[in-house]
C-alpha cells in the first residue's frame, strides 16, 4: 500500500437526497489501493446508501464517485464491476439452487470460469455442503456462500457490508483468515461492521459517518489521539490498600476513582499517564497489578458520534 | 448487450420454474382442461365425445382467454419487485450486467417456462386427439397453441412492466389482478355498453380498431378468423372488416403488445 498511488475508491462532495431527506451529505473520501477501510456509523447514518452509491446501484444526487479512476455512473464502469466483489448485508440467495449452482450462476454473470467456483467454496469452507440446496443452509452458511460469491473472479476491490452477521466464532475466525490472505494479495477492502472491536484491530483506516457526513477519518490510533478521551487505568490492590491507592491517584484522575472490592478504576489524561504510574509506584506495597488501556474504537465512536466538540474533521 | 449474462439470468428463471414444478402444474392444468373440453364440451347439447377441432378450439379459446392472462400475470408480477423486496436485486445489479439485460433475461426465462408448459399441456392433448385430426385440423390446433403462447407472452410483458414500476409485491399483485379484470372482463363490456347506449352512433365504425387495443380480443379474433365454422357462428365476425382479419396483421399487433410494455418496463427500471 503506497499513499502516493491513485486511490482505489474516491468520493468527491458526494450527496444523496431522498425527497427532503439528505441521507449522504457532501462526503469526500479517498480509499487507498490495498488498504482495509472501515465505515462505521449508527443505523441511518448513511453507510448503506454510501455503499450502494459506490457500487453504482443508485445514482448520486451531487458529486462524483470513481472506482479505479472510472466514474461509477459511466458505461466504462461495467468492466470495473468484474474486478469488484460485493457482499450485501443479509445476503439473499436463491433457495432452489445448490451452493455450487449459486456460484456458477454468479460466475456466469461475472464472466468467470466455472472452475473458480470450487476454489471459492473451498476458501469459505463450504465444499462439503456445495451440492445441498441453499434452502437447507443455516444463516451462517448463507453468509459464507455470499462471501464466496464476492470472491469470484479474484476481485481487486471488495465491499463487505456487515460480513460477519450470523457467523459463529469459528466462522468469524475463518473469515478473518481469508481477509488476511486477501490483504496480502493487495486487495482493497471496504467494510462495515457493528462489531467495532472486530474492526479496531484490523482496519488501516476508517471513517465515522454521522447524519450522512464524515465526522472523522483516519487510523484508529490517530482518531484516539484526536479525540481527547482519557486512558483507562485499572489497579488491583492488596487486601487493605484500596483507600491508600485511591487517595494517591485521585488528584490525577479525570473523575472520581471507582472502587469495586480490590479493584480500582480511574480515567487518566494521556499526558498524566506517567505521573499516575509514578503515584502508583509510591504506594507500590499496596499494588498487585496495573493495566492501562487505550480508549477502544467504541469509546472513540461514541465520543465522536455524540459529541459536538469534534469539529476537527 | 452481452448475450451470455442475459442467458444466465434467463436460464436461472427457467430452472427455478422447473424446480418448483410451476411448469408441470400449468401443463397439467392445460391438459386436463383441454381433454375435458374436447370430450365433454358438448355434454350440454346431449353429446359426449370428440366432435370437431373447430368446436374444441372454440371452447378452448373461451377458456384460454380467461386463464392464460391470469397465469402470465401471476407468473411475472414479482419478477423485479420480488427481487427488490427480498433484497437480492442489489447483488444482481452489482454484477457486470445492465438493467436492460436483467429485465430481458428475466422475461425470456419466464416466457420459456410459459411456452414449455403451454406446448406440453396442449401438445399432449393434440397427441391424444391425433387419430381424429386431419392435416388441416392439426394446422388449426397448432395455430391455436401459437396464438395462446402469444397471448401469454403479451400478458407476461405487461406483468413485468408492472413489476418494474411497483413499489412492493402487494401493490404489484393488486395491479396485476386489476389488469386482468380490465382486459378480460371490463373492456368488452364497456365497448358494448357504449355501442348499445348510443344506438350504434358511437363506436360502430371504429369498434374493430378499438378491439386491437385489447390483446385478449386480438387473440379471440385471430382464432375466430382462421376457422370458417367459427367465423359464421361468432357475431363479432360480421362487424370485423376483412382487411383487419389477416393473421399476420393480428400477430404483429400481438408482437407490438409484447414490445410496448417491455419498452416501458425498461425505461421505468432504468430510472
Amino acid at each position: 500500500m503506497n499513499t502516493s498511488d491513485p486511490p482505489a475508491v474516491s468520493l468527491r462532495a458526494v450527496t444523496r437526497q431522498f425527497g427532503t431527506v439528505r441521507a449522504v451529505n457532501g462526503v469526500d473520501l479517498d480509499i487507498r489501493a490495498g488498504e482495509l477501510f472501515g465505515l462505521i456509523g449508527r443505523n441511518g447514518a448513511g453507510k448503506s446508501t454510501l455503499f450502494r452509491m459506490m457500487l453504482g446501484l443508485i445514482p448520486v444526487s451531487d458529486g462524483e464517485i470513481r472506482i479505479e479512476g472510472v466514474r461509477v455512473d459511466g458505461s466504462a464502469f461495467r468492466a470495473v464491476r468484474r474486478r469488484v466483489g460485493y457482499l450485501p448485508e443479509n445476503v439473499v440467495l436463491y433457495d432452489n439452487l445448490s451452493g455450487r449452482e449459486t456460484l456458477r450462476f454468479f460466475a456466469r454473470l461475472k464472466g468467470v470460469p466455472a472452475t473458480a467456483c470450487d476454489a471459492a467454496l473451498e476458501r469459505v469452507g463450504l465444499s462439503p455442503a456445495a451440492d445441498r440446496r441453499v434452502s437447507g443452509y443455516s444463516r451462517g452458511m448463507r453468509q459464507r456462500l455470499g462471501f464466496a460469491q464476492a470472491l469470484l473472479g479474484n476481485p481487486r476491490i471488495l465491499f463487505l457490508d456487515e460480513p460477519t452477521t450470523g457467523l459463529d466464532a469459528d466462522a468469524i475466525r475463518g473469515f478473518h483468515d481469508v481477509l488476511r490472505g486477501l490483504r496480502e494479495e493487495g486487495v482493497t477492502i471496504v467494510m462495515t461492521s457493528h462489531i467495532l472491536a472486530e474492526l479496531q484491530e484490523r482496519v488501516d483506516r476508517l471513517a465515522i459517518l454521522v447524519d450522512g457526513r464524515v465526522r472523522a477519518e483516519g487510523s484508529v490510533q490517530s482518531l484516539r489521539e484526536h479525540v481527547d478521551l482519557p486512558l483507562s487505568v485499572t489497579v488491583a490492590v492488596r487486601l487493605d490498600g484500596a483507600a491508600r491507592v485511591a487517595a494517591a491517584i485521585q488528584p490525577l484522575a479525570v473523575a472520581a476513582v471507582v472502587v469495586r472490592g480490590r479493584e480500582l478504576s480511574a480515567g487518566c489524561r494521556r499526558e498524566a499517564k506517567m505521573a499516575m504510574l509514578d503515584a502508583l509506584a509510591g504506594v507500590r506495597a499496596d499494588v498487585e497489578d496495573i493495566q492501562v488501556r487505550e480508549p477502544s474504537l467504541e469509546d472513540v465512536f461514541f465520543g465522536l458520534s455524540t459529541g459536538g466538540a469534534m469539529a476537527w474533521s | 448487450m452481452e448475450l451470455k449474462q442475459l442467458l444466465a439470468i434467463a436460464a436461472r428463471e427457467f430452472r427455478d420454474r422447473i424446480r418448483n414444478r410451476w411448469v408441470l402444474a400449468v401443463a397439467l392444468v392445460f391438459t386436463v382442461l383441454a381433454l375435458v373440453i374436447a370430450f365433454f364440451g358438448g355434454a350440454q347439447q346431449g353429446a359426449v365425445g370428440f366432435r370437431s377441432v373447430e368446436f374444441t378450439i372454440a371452447s378452448l379459446v373461451s377458456l384460454v382467454i380467461y386463464l392464460m392472462p391470469l397465469i402470465a400475470l401471476l407468473l411475472g408480477f414479482d419478477a423485479i419487485v420480488g427481487e427488490r423486496e427480498r433484497g437480492s436485486l442489489d447483488l444482481l445489479l452489482s454484477m457486470p450486467i445492465t438493467r436492460f439485460e436483467l429485465l430481458i433475461g428475466k422475461y425470456l426465462g419466464l416466457a420459456l417456462a410459459m411456452t414449455v408448459s403451454t406446448v406440453a399441456g396442449f401438445g399432449l392433448v393434440m397427441l391424444i386427439l391425433s387419430p381424429k385430426l386431419d392435416a388441416e385440423g392439426c394446422y388449426h390446433y397448432v395455430g391455436f397453441m401459437a396464438s395462446s403462447i402469444l397471448l401469454g407472452l403479451v400478458f407476461l410483458s405487461i406483468a413485468v412492466s408492472i413489476s418494474a414500476r411497483a413499489i412492493d409485491r402487494a401493490r404489484a399483485s393488486g395491479l396485476a389482478i386489476a389488469t386482468w379484470f380490465f382486459f378480460v372482463l371490463v373492456f368488452d363490456l364497456v365497448l358494448l355498453g357504449v355501442l348499445v347506449f348510443t344506438g350504434g352512433a358511437f363506436g360502430g365504425d371504429i369498434l374493430p380498431y378499438l378491439l386491437l387495443l385489447n390483446p385478449a380480443d386480438v387473440f379471440r379474433v385471430l382464432n375466430v378468423f382462421t376457422l370458417d365454422e367459427l367465423r359464421a357462428s361468432y357475431g363479432l365476425a360480421t362487424v370485423f372488416p376483412e382487411q383487419l382479419a389477416s393473421p399476420w396483421l393480428l400477430g404483429t399487433v400481438m408482437l407490438a403488445w409484447i414490445a410496448g410494455p417491455l419498452t416501458l418496463a425498461s425505461w421505468r427500471f432504468r430510472r
